[in-house]
């Protein structure tokens, strides 16, 4: 067994480090960008009229399928889709919008959820003053649904970098690839991964910890 | 673009082997990682202090790091003691290993959930021991703990799919091996995604039955 | 030419018929107050003139000009000349007192941001809660709240007011802050439609009072006929059965 003194060169930490930065990078722009649609999904879902119904069958049926597709495969849709097309997709690309698509169905459940917790009497009194359903959204479903939708959202985050080793398959050169290479140069595959799985727990646990306080502090603060 | 999805479809008895041996690996990992669940919940719940924090340290450990990053240890750290595994089997293992934290962590509410009022009236209603804990706790316990059971089942079996990685055959292996065959990857990852969106829905909808008309659940997962 | 003139009006709930052809008039600044058992659909009237609930058939005009509940205008001219108090507040939860009650005519009728401030904190002295501009709903109780919906409903200058069990939800201690509130209100030449279970209040503020029972107009007349002399056996059960305590 190699002895641990041989470690890892200032290259090989430089490495790990870049890794770690782009799986964080991955994880955060994906979920950001598939929030933003997430959450514009929602607020088209919680129209009523019936010249929306198809949009509203479509987006629905799209939430319901991406959540049930393995994020594996969603890569490698995606990776050979993009070369089917011409392209030029970079793999970090492949991946984020990878990503998107995966994080936009989870999250506009999560913001459908958080939209319909709010009394159905606040949609009345606002329906009775003549707002319409856009200003009924903005000015005060909105305002209480997003205590609701936050702590989920962020947990769905931190849930989700660990997902991203996977892009490791298709040649994303983050956390987990970078144990690849360093094991191809000789390194013991034991010490290189599990330092790797260290560092996800580095990055994962403090996260998971700042969620939960999120959570409690939304909680407490309530309708506020 | 057209597609051709002919040369994909007319495999499916091979891909149909695929995703039952998907399942295969599901159920077993589930199956084990209950047991462990079970164990390490009861520890976390009845147990001593020292063993308290050991399962505690392996439930967040074994949740804040990828399932995918688990098992390239096991496979390919593991021969450096001597222990070489087969790509089934530190498959397997790795899942199992993931399972079981987050299975604990489902068992522990459930076991949490009971409330002391239930267990008090049913014991001064003279219920014994085992009688208490086979009319009032377990299904109870069953209710609270059925809906997010079945989530993780779903969730670890579209977590099979990681085995291709490791060239265990199951139905994501078999796709990408018609795909490179074929020249018709797009074609045959559409197919995946079909087929685990229909045994998803499939198992959903079959544990939902169960978990309304037998445990009384509130079911609305996934 | 009155204000509110509603002719054969019919709603249902599925299959279930709520009303069945209610025919009823409100001149401006009439107080009419409905009274009847549960389910007669009494809030339900209330609601679909507001276009809350549809209208199947009838017609309903409001200054002489029959609204078409399929129009946008329309329903909008309605809901700014009448103004509706639920029994359950429904104050909006996510702002304090003074913008629920300023929100509506700033942001959704769009009238001059310090003509409706200055109006607003008139009103909401007017209800007794000056003092309480900041407060949120969930840090009043149950009459501040539904003194606040009073006055957000004001805010918006209706020529009438639909109040619809305003103190059905609250405690028995709190309802008599809200129905002097309403009684000063209706001396001031405002127009009320009242669906209410307090019968000495109707009693006191009413011009006219209407007995409903299972979806139609039983009988209508001066509270002290209704109460005193009623012509329908039905309305002389219910009454008896009220006025017994």
């Amino acid at each position: 067994m190699s002895p641990a003194a041989h470690a890892f060169s200032s290259y090989d930490v430089l490495l790990l480090l870049k890794g770690f930065l782009t799986t964080f990078a991955l994880a955060l722009i994906g979920c950001l960008t598939g929030f933003a649609l997430g959450f514009v999904a929602a607020l088209l879902r919680s129209t009523r009229s019936p010249e929306m119904a198809p949009l509203r069958a479509a987006l629905a049926a799209y939430a319901l399928a991406f959540r049930r597709i393995p994020f594996l495969v969603t890569l490698m849709l995606v990776f050979f889709a993009s070369q089917a097309m011409n392209a030029n997709l970079s793999t970090f690309t492949v991946a984020l919008v990878s990503i998107c698509l995966i994080a936009a169905a989870y999250l506009s459940e999560i913001a459908r959820g958080g939209l319909e917790s709010v009394h159905r009497n606040q949609w009345q009194a606002a329906r009775a003053l003549n707002f319409s359903h856009w200003q009924t959204l903005r000015y005060v479903v909105v305002p209480q649904a997003w205590r609701v939708i936050v702590p989920p959202t962020f947990g769905f985050f931190v849930m989700f970098i660990k997902d991203t080793a996977l892009a490791s398959q298709i040649g994303v050169m983050e956390l987990t690839s970078a144990g690849k290479v360093l094991g191809n140069k000789g390194l013991p595959e034991a010490l290189v991964y599990g330092t790797i799985l260290m560092l996800y727990f580095l990055l994962s646990y403090p996260l998971s910890r700042l969620g939960k306080h999120l959570e409690h502090r939304l909680a407490a603060a309530g309708n506020r | 673009m057209t597609l051709q999805f002919g040369p994909i479809l007319e495999q499916w008895p091979y891909l149909l082997g695929g995703a039952w041996l998907s399942l295969q690996i599901a159920v077993l990992a589930f199956a084990c990682g209950m047991l462990i669940g079970l164990l390490c919940a009861s520890i976390l719940q009845y147990g001593p202090s020292s063993m308290r924090r050991i399962v505690g340290a392996y439930v967040t450990f074994a949740t804040n790091t990828p399932q995918l990053v688990q098992i390239f240890f096991l496979f390919y750290g593991l021969p450096e003691v001597g222990v070489t595994l087969s790509p089934f089997t530190a498959v397997l293992m790795g899942a199992t290993f993931n399972a079981g934290a987050y299975l604990c962590e489902i068992q522990r509410s459930g076991f949490a959930s009971v409330k002391h009022a239930e267990l008090e009236s049913a014991a001064v209603l003279g219920f014994s021991r085992m009688q208490i804990i086979r009319h009032v706790t377990f299904p109870h316990v069953m209710k609270v703990m059925f809906p997010p059971l079945s989530n993780q089942f779903i969730v670890m079996t579209l977590g099979t799919s990681m085995a291709s990685i490791f060239g265990v055959e199951e139905l994501t292996g078999r796709i990408d091996n018609l795909g490179a065959e074929t020249y018709l990857s797009v074609e045959a990852f559409l197919v995946a995604a079909v087929l685990y969106i229909a045994i998803t829905l499939l198992a959903t909808w079959l544990l939902t039955l169960y978990g309304r008309s037998v445990c009384r659940a509130r079911m609305d997962i996934l | 030419m009155p204000l509110l003139e509603i002719v054969d009006v019919r709603a249902s709930y599925g299959s279930r018929a709520v009303l069945e052809g209610i025919t009823l008039s409100v001149e401006t600044g009439e107080i009419v107050s409905l009274i009847g058992p549960s389910g007669s659909g009494k809030s339900t009237l209330l609601r679909a003139l507001l276009g809350l609930v549809p209208i199947e058939r009838g017609s309903v005009r409001l200054n002489g000009h029959a609204i078409d509940y399929t129009s946008k205008a329309d329903v909008g001219s309605l809901r700014a000349g009448i103004a509706i108090v639920f029994q359950q507040y429904n104050l909006f939860q996510n702002m304090n007192v003074f913008d629920n009650v300023t929100i509506t005519p700033t942001k959704i009728k769009r009238w001059p941001r310090d003509e409706v401030e200055r109006h607003a904190i008139e009103l909401l002295g007017r209800v007794g809660l000056s003092h309480r501009l900041n407060a949120y709903p969930d840090q009043l109780s149950g009459g501040e709240q539904q003194r606040v919906a009073i006055a957000r409903a004001l805010a918006l200058k209706p020529k009438m007011l639909f109040l619809d069990e305003i103190t059905a939800a609250l405690d028995p201690e709190l309802v008599n802050e809200v129905l002097k509130t309403i009684k000063e209100l209706s001396q001031g030449g405002l127009g009320m439609l009242i669906v209410s279970h307090e019968m000495s209040f109707v009693r006191e503020v009413s011009s006219r009072v209407v007995f409903m029972a299972d979806g139609c107009i039983v009988e209508s007349g001066t509270p002290q006929r209704i109460f005193d002399a009623p012509l329908h056996a039905r309305t002389r059960d219910f009454v008896g059965k009220i006025l017994r305590h």
